[in-house]
């Protein structure tokens, strides 16, 4: 394969990269949001976060990825594909994520707040202090292979006309008739992407086990 | 430790008064009486499922009471009698009463991703706002006064649980409580690592804090407890010095318990 090739490969995949990049950190973030929303007592405030789970859950990437697609423009809405995708995946993946720390939250044993509550810390400081910390690391595992999942998840974005690395190397594979060393190339790169995350995952756990052999 | 004025002469630190919790349609206290003393210490005892935690969880607003009043220093923990009946305070009030009001936890509760130092300033950097070097300071000295100042930097996942609990102890010190409660804080320990705690609170008793202990070292509450309650059934049923309570004749209940309960301490006693 010509140097050429392989960089149009390279590039789409720092394309993937980034969109999977900004759409984890940003699921995580509304994820967080949402799985606090689905614990209130309220049930003004905890159905809503339930039925968007369910539904972000239920429905396929690929009929999400559609329907932002084509709402947002009808709705007056004109946005390019790199952010219709970017909201698309943000929002299937939070739903995954506030899942996920909706169990990790009702994981931390209540004598950790009970103490906390004796210490003096208001509801707040206790959840920024040991809430989430002690959530996120219970749930760690799963949210890294949500990461993964998003990654391989985002070859679909090239319904909305991103070129990432799926869509580089089926254009590559038709242009040049070799479709072969383009998918292996693509496949390979993919690998390159899901051991990095795999490898920072594991590190961020090893961090996370305070002692614990 | 120990503020001025509320010295081991003399004083209630804090008073019950006709306390009474439901869970649900079980009755589990059935209006507790009980006047701690400033400066010394109240152990409770009694049958498993008499009402000891939830009596101690109480004084420490941990759970709400449905009727009675609890009194630290004076002043009323969680509810007020009112003329227009029984409220509950705001919540800045509640906090600011049972900030002079530390626990110590059976399962230790220590925060498993701080270390022990991290654990012992937490509440002082983030509650009252302390510098670090200042938090860390007290903290140390607080982790020397309960013999852990070179476990500092350790997780409590390294630590055992008697250090674990003697963690917990300083943590609770640090915030320079007037009133300490401990849970049974020896009943999770292997029996070889129960001395070292209750040495640091017999320590904290010759200092003059006032304490309520729940425990069944009975030897432990009758050395160092000034007053025993005896709890069953959600009443006290036997309450004052040890000599009144252990001495025979004994209370049939009572002679049934420590039979049930029968450790070296009570051996000790027979
Ligand atoms: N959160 C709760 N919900 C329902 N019932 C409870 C709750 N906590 C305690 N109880 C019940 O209240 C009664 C008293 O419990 P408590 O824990 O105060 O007893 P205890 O004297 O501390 O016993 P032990 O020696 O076993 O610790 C028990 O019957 C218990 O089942
Ligand atoms: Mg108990």
């Amino acid at each position: 394969m010509s140097l050429t090739l392989l960089a149009l490969l390279v590039r789409a995949a720092g394309l993937t990269v980034a969109i999977s990049g900004v759409s984890i950190a940003l699921g995580l973030a509304l994820g967080l949001f949402v799985s606090v929303a689905s614990l209130s007592r309220r049930r003004l405030v905890s159905v809503p976060a339930r039925v968007y789970v369910s539904f972000f859950r239920g429905v396929p990437l690929l009929v999400q990825l559609l329907l932002i697609y084509n709402l947002l423009p009808a709705a007056g809405i004109d946005v390019p594909g790199v952010v219709a995708a970017v909201v698309g995946l943000t929002l299937c993946t939070s739903a995954y994520q506030a899942e996920n720390l909706r169990g990790g939250f009702l994981s931390v044993p209540r004598g950790l707040l009970e103490a906390a509550d004796m210490a003096g810390l208001g509801a707040v400081q206790q959840f920024r202090r040991i809430r989430v910390p002690i959530a996120v690391a219970l749930t760690l595992p799963t949210l890294v292979s949500e990461a993964i999942m998003i990654l391989k998840a985002s070859s679909l974005v090239s319904v909305v006309g991103v070129v990432e690395l799926t869509r580089m190397a089926q254009d590559l594979a038709s242009s040049t008739y070799r479709p072969l060393p383009m998918f292996a190339t693509a496949g390979a790169l993919y690998l390159a992407i899901d051991w990095t995350v795999a490898g920072l995952g594991h590190a961020l756990e090893r961090r996370a086990r305070w002692g614990r052999a | 430790m120990t503020a001025p004025g509320e010295s081991a002469a003399g004083g209630t630190a804090l008073s019950v008064r006709g306390l009474v919790k439901r869970f649900g349609a079980h009755e589990v206290l059935s209006g507790i009486d009980l006047d701690v003393p400033a400066g010394r210490v109240t152990c409770l005892i009694g049958p498993s499922g008499s009402g000891k935690s939830t009596l101690l969880r109480c004084m420490a607003f941990l759970e709400e009471a449905g009727a009675g009043t609890i009194l630290v220093g004076g002043e009323p923990l969680g509810f007020a009698e009112t003329p227009q009946g029984r409220r509950r305070l705001p919540p800045a009030r509640i906090r600011a009463v049972r900030a002079s009001i530390g626990m110590v936890f059976q399962q230790f509760n220590l925060w498993p991703h701080m270390t022990a130092l991290g654990n012992v300033t937490e509440a002082l950097r983030v509650v009252r706002r302390m510098g670090r070097a200042e938090a860390e300071a007290k903290g140390l000295a607080q982790l020397r006064k309960v013999g852990l100042e070179d476990r500092a930097g350790h997780y409590p996942a390294q630590l055992s649980g008697g250090q674990q609990q003697r963690v917990a102890i300083a943590r609770s010190l640090a915030l320079e409580p007037r009133i300490m409660l401990f849970d049974e804080p020896t009943s999770s320990l292997d029996p070889e690592l129960t001395g070292e705690v209750l040495d640091v609170m017999r320590g904290l008793a010759a200092d003059g804090m006032t304490m309520v202990v729940v425990s069944h070292e009975i030897g432990f509450a009758a050395s160092v407890g000034e007053q025993v309650a005896f709890l069953d059934g959600g009443r006290i049923l036997l309450h004052g010095s040890p000599r009144d309570v252990f001495g025979k004749p004994r209370h049939p209940r009572l002679e049934r318990f420590l039979d049930t309960y029968l450790d070296r301490g009570a051996a000790m006693l027979a």
